[in-house]
């Protein structure tokens, strides 16, 4: 079955020089990189040069700040959780954004059950913070500032490397959550200034259940995972080697093709923004008109719900996303959607579109046609639908 | 995720559609949860002769009201007064645990347009503001904090104990604490 996926933020396909690698790992009789035998030394060799190939995309001084994870949720895990226990001491104060995604927002709520406190900063209709606004919010017990790099509902990118400036001031550490980034966008930690910065394989097109924690030379973050020696004492438990083979394929292709990738990304949202008035009236368009994600387009239709879209755009053979994909279990409207102001009714009828290397200019006038069907098929049956002013 | 059945409905959904002077209109819903849903009922000799309805929400809602239409037509007033929230997610071949407010929406606004063609025939005296807009209810559509699954209050995107702070309860809780 051909099935058009406009839905890459929720999953990428394996590139075939990142399968043929994993394949290759997977037959091979890799020992474990732990041991002090030629299988064992193979093993390491295979995760110092995955490491590598994520230091050089993360422009990373040393690879020894990489530390491999199942993914961004774990990385995310480690950041704020290692961050607030290691520093326990000197106080117990975080601070985050309105728009964080689930893997921030619940791991803050679980240090909130432990007697931490957590200031939230807003955003602004386009969904930027204000750098000022996390300067006050910093008080003399704050350890830790978490601000997402990018947003995975909307694409807006956070001034980093302005509220890096504030935070090495105050001398307080900063984490990025940069899962929907690395490897979409050049990505630079020295010149950001971040002392943390979380990422997921898949976004670059490597595998799921991999990813890893940038951890700066000197910043003190306990495990997650108790255990062995493992990641340089920073995270126990023998290596997903196989995982993190296909994440250094993955981090050196997306660092070879990143400009390639942006321009075509930047040309089908180019030619979706352009040619959705002709297909579909009355939207709203979500995030930084530029400072925001090549390859997404957040549009809030009217008079429909999102499922429902999905839905029908699904019997089309057309994968698109409501709101996060992570999100749809949940029946509230995105906490981001109505951070940058959009109503209960707008924020349902939320579509994520995100474009990869596979999709042709063919796709966006496919969707574009279902997506037209839809909407009118839905209007026709939503009471929200102003019929008379339509007629 | 969706039985066959609700997929049935979803994709030709029964009896859309409003009815011009209808003997009866439920109007049901809570864009917080992302659902409305209008009922009209077409009642002769105490029968549902025709039905029709409106739904903004998910495939689940769409299904929902699709399904309890096709119920209703035909049966009596006090027949259709016994339709539950259960029957009709039954008659879907269930739903998932996450959706099942969505079958209360239905019965509900059936049973609110029943109310409404009810009193009209008592002639009782409608205020003529009330009898323009049809009546609403938030009963039945519970919803739940996206974070910890608590019931909410209507109107909280997400329950106390989970609400993080803002700058401005931080800055009232420095002055309290006299920080700063």
């Amino acid at each position: 079955m051909n099935i058009i996926n406009l839905d890459h933020m929720s999953a990428n396909p394996l590139l075939p020089e990142v399968q043929d690698a994993m394949i290759e790992a997977l037959k091979s009789n890799h020992g474990n990189p732990s041991s002090q035998h030629k299988l064992g030394d193979m093993a390491a060799n295979a995760l110092e040069k995955a490491r590598e190939s994520v230091a050089r995309l993360l422009n990373s001084n040393s690879p020894k700040e990489v530390v491999f994870t199942s993914g961004g949720t774990e990385s995310i895990n480690h950041a704020i959780k290692g961050v607030a226990l290691a520093k326990a001491e000197k106080g117990k104060h975080i601070v985050t954004s309105n728009i964080e995604h689930n893997a921030v927002l619940r791991t803050l709520r679980r240090l909130k059950m432990m007697d931490y406190h957590v200031t939230s900063v807003p955003v602004d209709n386009t969904g930027r913070v204000n750098p000022l606004d996390v300067a006050k919010a910093i008080q003399d017990d704050t350890v830790l500032v978490s601000i997402m790099h990018s947003n995975n509902e909307i694409g807006t990118i956070q001034p980093i490397e302005e509220i890096a400036k504030i935070t090495k001031e105050k001398k307080v550490l900063l984490h990025t959550d940069a899962v929907d980034s690395v490897g979409v966008i050049p990505m630079d930690v020295q010149k950001l200034g971040v002392d943390l910065l979380s990422f997921a394989s898949n976004t670059f097109y490597g595998p799921s259940g991999a990813g890893g924690l940038y951890i700066r030379k000197g910043v003190a973050v306990w495990p997650l995972l108790d255990g062995g020696v493992q990641e340089n004492n920073k995270r126990a438990g023998t290596e997903n080697l196989i995982g993190i083979i296909g994440t250094g394929v993955a981090a050196d292709l997306a660092l070879r093709d990143m400009d390639k990738r942006i321009a075509h990304a930047k040309k089908l949202k180019g030619l979706l923004l352009r040619e959705l008035p002709n297909y579909v009236t009355e939207y709203i368009l979500n995030g930084h008109p530029e400072l925001s994600l090549p390859h997404l387009a957040s549009i809030s239709i009217k008079y429909v719900e999102g499922e429902s879209v999905v839905l029908m755009l699904d019997d089309e053979n057309i994968a698109v996303s409501t709101r996060s994909a992570c999100a749809a279990g949940a029946l509230q409207a995105s906490h981001v959607l109505l951070s940058i102001g959009r109503d209960f009714a707008d924020a349902q009828g939320t579509l994520v579109i995100t474009f990869g290397v596979d999709n042709g200019e063919k796709d966006v006038t496919t969707f574009l046609s279902a997506l037209r069907e839809a909407v009118k098929t839905l209007r026709e049956i939503s009471p929200l639908y102003p019929k008379a002013a339509h007629a | 995720m969706y039985s066959k059945t609700v997929m049935d409905h979803f994709r030709k959904p029964r009896n859309v559609g409003v009815i011009e002077g209808a003997s009866g209109v439920g109007e049901v819903g809570n864009p917080l949860c992302g659902d409305m849903m209008t009922i009209y009922l077409q009642v002769k000799n105490e029968r549902i002769d025709d039905i029709k309805f409106q739904t903004f929400g998910c495939g689940a809602a769409i299904a929902v009201s699709s399904m309890l239409t096709e119920m209703a037509k035909g049966k009596t007033i006090e027949e259709a007064k016994n339709i539950s929230n259960k029957d009709v997610a039954d008659a879907l071949e269930g739903l998932p645990k996450n959706k099942l407010h969505c079958s209360n929406l239905g019965a509900d606004a059936l049973h609110i347009a029943i109310k409404d063609y009810e009193s009209k025939k008592a002639k009782k005296a409608i205020p003529e503001q009330e009898k323009n807009e049809p009546q609403t209810s938030h009963g039945g559509e519970k919803c739940y904090c996206p974070y910890c699954d608590a019931e909410l209050e209507s109107g909280e995107a997400q329950c106390k104990s989970c609400q993080l702070s803002s700058i401005e309860d931080h800055r009232s809780s420095n002055k309290k604490e006299g920080v700063q």
